[in-house]
């Protein structure tokens, strides 16, 4: 590769690369990241073989791409330029794909999404309602680049954001950032053009840039998508970032979990170096700035941003107090400016498009699209990006689908583990930064968990706290030994020894960890208890009071018994019993030996007459 | 340079870059801490010097330790809100460390006699890393630190192993703000019985106890001192 010297030279670079993929040029891409869990790394060989052996391979190309998002139905496979949306696909089906659609423009029903509802067929990706009402301005790319080709992000235009950026000057740059609002996509929700601003005009001459992607929700993988699916196109925000703050230095911060991110990472820089789009002197610009990859060792409070830049320092991931902003003093005491992995990546589009664009989409405070990674009790799980203002109903019901099983809507968790439950009620509330704050949750990363009728929300209180009280670094009483008395309570109300007395106290010392503790591990942790004790309370009450646990899954607080009128004596569950506790003779009701039950709940799912009774 | 803000209504000067609570304790001011010392750079672990702060019109509670001073803000020591966060924060405490004596006192006088919370029958520290820093920063041998995190945090020796950096100079043993790292002296022996070290002591000519060997070597080296300097009687040693 030849190193570009010149905006011109990139556009004469860009029509060459342009030229050798055009639009019309038939493709088959294949999810090669988030489908991988599906075997699609197989499915990408027996293609690519089998387009070699048809004698396809200067015609077709065989694309192994980046996440499409519509995770439920992987592995996904889109056939280009029609994009016909072929789903759950195997490696049987390489060869009719070949022979019928890619040689003949059929289309195989039998490989079509169909919706389990309505029952209707979708033929092509954009009709297929899961993707109809998003809108993909940051993953659209994905399954039209090969993440490992600098050249496939080039022809779709990549970099011509940065060219533009470095024909103004770094101050004019910086203003598009702040007309556009762009409000950061981890959590905090800050606006990335005013932290841009107070680190450019913080005194020093070293100055860092760095991209957050240590994402640890459970759950959650927007970012990973974006990084693995992606690279360049954060890549080409952190360069644009650094010529607009002055900075000649960034780190990319990712968890090792994620070995894929941090290979394709890895691969974009090099090759993004190679072209000079990295390094000294950019585009003949003059601005000079290089990327290290720095890999987290697994700690979910890394993610904050003082805890991080210590980490990347070689010191204990603790947080520190932010009373002086890490944009005035943070790596090394340097300047440093943190964006998240979305966020970097709204940027090229920005300045390619315009922040008057930018800010057409989305509500009065929060403009351009969010990705919510939408699991849970859903029918389409997946990732979704949506611009901002969507309801919850629509992105719940219209985007994924409705719940599962013909179950019925009980609350969605917004914002990771320390967002808030929201019940049927909040459904119609638009969703961006303030209004979900409004509510007692939060944005978060987008990290968005759909719970059915049969989640008992204590249960889901407790299980948060489990998590947080694990992750929180332990440097302040309050979060350390505050979350673990919280976790504590909270089980005691699932194990049926809690009192109307263990509520109040969760509910004083909910206040005390939010308001004593350093940062914001500590200070949200409380939404799920608090949030469920809002709008949930009746449960809790149930446990404590009646004993009871409404959405019977607390085992403490359920017996499993078995229907003798319903009960045919088929003995499949005396058979699956994992305590052997299920005894009765062929033919007559069964019965199951209390004192032995783990409440397991196998028998429950084994009966084909619903004769077991939880109570 | 100077600067003014205002305690409990009272104006009071302090050095740019001063920690709060180090400006209030010298200006008479009571705030409750147990893992601050002025020698030591702040922490902000047991989070009881909360206090509020008022600037340009916004108020907050935060911790007094690691909050640098500014010009022109207002604090107050003592709110009914941070009265109450402290009373819960003592109660969190207590039942971290339910057999420290020094904590227990220190609770009753704030009025918190017991914690509702279960307590951790036995225990002592309160992780806030006193020692650490103190060994670190003070003392320079790095011989403890931090291990885990979370609720199985705990402050030890590397690879919770009695540590040879540690020189057995009681630094630790004297910081420790509730008295649980414990330091015998005894068949001419000094033993610090939290970090499992034990280090012969070092007489001088009259055969009379010092200080572990290993101390004194480490004071020698640190300030390039005569080597029979701990041989001699305190007051033949030369300096005055």
């Amino acid at each position: 590769m030849k190193r570009l010297p010149n905006p011109r030279e990139l556009e004469a670079y860009r029509a060459e690369v342009s030229a050798a993929r055009p639009p019309d040029r038939p493709a088959i891409a294949i999810c090669n990241t988030g489908c991988r869990a599906y075997g699609s790394l197989k499915l990408f060989e027996v293609f690519r073989k089998a387009i070699d052996t048809a004698g396809l391979k200067a015609k077709v190309e065989v694309r192994p791409t980046g996440c499409h998002g519509f995770c439920e139905c992987g592995p996904l496979v889109v056939i280009f330029p029609r994009k016909i949306f072929y789903q759950r696909v195997k490696a049987e089906d390489v060869e009719e794909v070949i022979e019928k659609t890619v040689k003949r423009g059929e289309v195989i029903e039998r490989l079509c999404y169909t919706d389990p509802v309505t029952e209707k067929r979708y033929t092509y990706e954009d009709d297929v309602p899961f993707y109809k009402h998003q809108m993909r301005l940051l993953l659209g790319q994905n399954n039209r680049l090969d993440p490992t080709s600098i050249d496939d992000y080039i022809a779709l235009g990549g970099y011509g954001a940065l060219a533009k950026a470095l024909a103004r000057k770094p101050e004019a740059v910086l203003e598009e950032v702040k007309k556009a609002n762009l409000r950061g996509r981890g959590g905090g929700g800050f606006p990335a053009g005013d932290k841009w601003e107070t680190c450019r005009n913080a005194p020093g001459d070293v100055k860092y840039v760095i991209c957050n992607a240590d994402e640890g929700d459970p759950g959650a993988f927007m970012d990973r998508a974006v990084l693995e699916g992606n690279p360049h196109s954060v890549i080409e925000g952190m360069i644009i970032g650094s010529y607009a703050i002055g900075s000649h230095e960034g780190f990319v911060y990712v968890r090792n979990e994620y070995p894929l991110a941090v290979e394709q990472v890895d691969i974009a820089l090099r090759q993004a170096e190679a072209l000079g789009l990295l390094g000294k002197d950019i585009l003949g610009s003059g601005h000079d700035f290089t990327v290290k990859i720095n890999r987290g060792g697994g700690a979910f409070v890394c993610g904050e941003s003082t805890a991080l830049m210590a980490s990347i320092e070689g010191r204990v991931g603790e947080p520190r107090a932010k009373h002086i902003h890490t944009v005035v003093q943070g790596l090394w005491d340097r300047p440093s400016n943190l964006n998240n992995v979305e966020t970097w990546a709204n940027v090229p589009l920005i300045l390619g498009r315009g922040a008057e664009w930018f800010r057409s989409i989305g509500t009065e405070g929060s403009k351009g699209t969010k990705i919510f990674s939408l699991v849970g009790k859903v029918i389409n799980t997946g990732l979704v990006e949506a611009p901002m203002g969507m309801t919850l109903r629509r992105i719940i019901f219209d985007i994924g689908g409705g719940i599962r099983d013909g179950r019925k809507f009980k609350a969605v968790q917004t914002g990771g583990p320390s967002g808030g439950c929201l019940p049927a009620d909040r459904l119609d509330i638009p969703v961006d930064f303030d209004e979900l704050w409004k509510h007692g949750s939060m944005m978060g990363s987008g990290g968005m968990i759909v719970m059915d009728d049969r989640t008992c929300m204590v249960d889901v209180a407790r299980y948060f706290l489990g998590f947080l009280k694990f992750e929180s670094c332990g440097k302040c009483t309050s979060c350390r030994e505050g979350l673990r008395h919280l976790h504590r309570l909270v089980q005691e109300i699932c194990d049926g020894q809690g009192s109307e007395d263990t509520i109040r106290l969760i509910e004083e010392l909910s206040d005390t960890v939010e308001a004593a503790s350093l940062c914001a591990l500590g200070t949200t942790a409380v939404n799920p208890v608090r949030s469920t004790l809002k709008y949930f309370r009746s449960e809790y009450e149930a446990h404590v009071r009646d004993k009871k646990c409404p959405a019977k899954v607390c085992k403490a607080l359920i017996t499993f018994s078995i229907d003798p009128e319903k009960c045919t004596g088929c003995m499949v569950c005396a058979k699956r019993c994992p305590q052997e506790c299920i005894t009765g003779e062929k033919k007559k009701p069964h019965v199951i030996d209390q004192s032995k039950c783990i409440k397991c709940g196998v028998c429950n799912d084994v009966c084909k007459f619903e004769s077991v009774t939880v109570q | 340079m100077v600067l003014k803000l205002q305690i409990d209504g009272v104006t009071v000067e302090a050095e740019k870059g001063e920690s709060l609570i180090d400006v209030a304790w010298r200006h008479g001011f009571e705030i409750p801490s147990l893992c601050h010392h002025e020698a030591v750079a702040p922490y902000g672990s047991c989070r009881l010097c909360l206090v509020e702060i008022t600037r340009k019109g916004r108020k907050k509670i935060t911790t007094s330790c690691n909050y640098e001073v500014l010009p022109d803000i207002e604090v107050r020591t003592s709110t009914p809100e941070v009265e109450r966060h402290r009373r819960m924060i003592l109660e969190l405490l207590l039942a971290e460390a339910p057999a420290s004596e020094p904590l227990r006192k220190l609770a009753k006088r704030l009025g918190v006699e017991a914690t509702r919370l279960k307590p951790h029958e036995g225990n002592e520290c309160i992780r806030c890393g006193l020692c650490v820093r103190i060994c670190n920063e003070i003392v320079g041998v790095n011989a403890i630190g931090f291990h885990g995190r979370g609720d199985r945090k705990e402050t030890a020796p590397p690879y919770k192993e009695p540590s040879e950096l540690c020189i057995g100079c009681g630094a630790c043993v004297y910081a420790c703000p509730t008295n649980c790292i414990r330091l015998v002296e005894k068949d001419g022996m000094r033993e610090i019985v939290r970090w499992g070290r034990k280090l012969p002591i070092a007489t001088d000519e009259n055969g009379r106890p010092l200080a572990p060997r290993f101390q004194l070597r480490y004071f020698q080296e640190l300030v390039d001192l005569p080597k029979d300097f701990y041989k001699k009687a305190p007051g033949d040693r030369g300096i005055d």
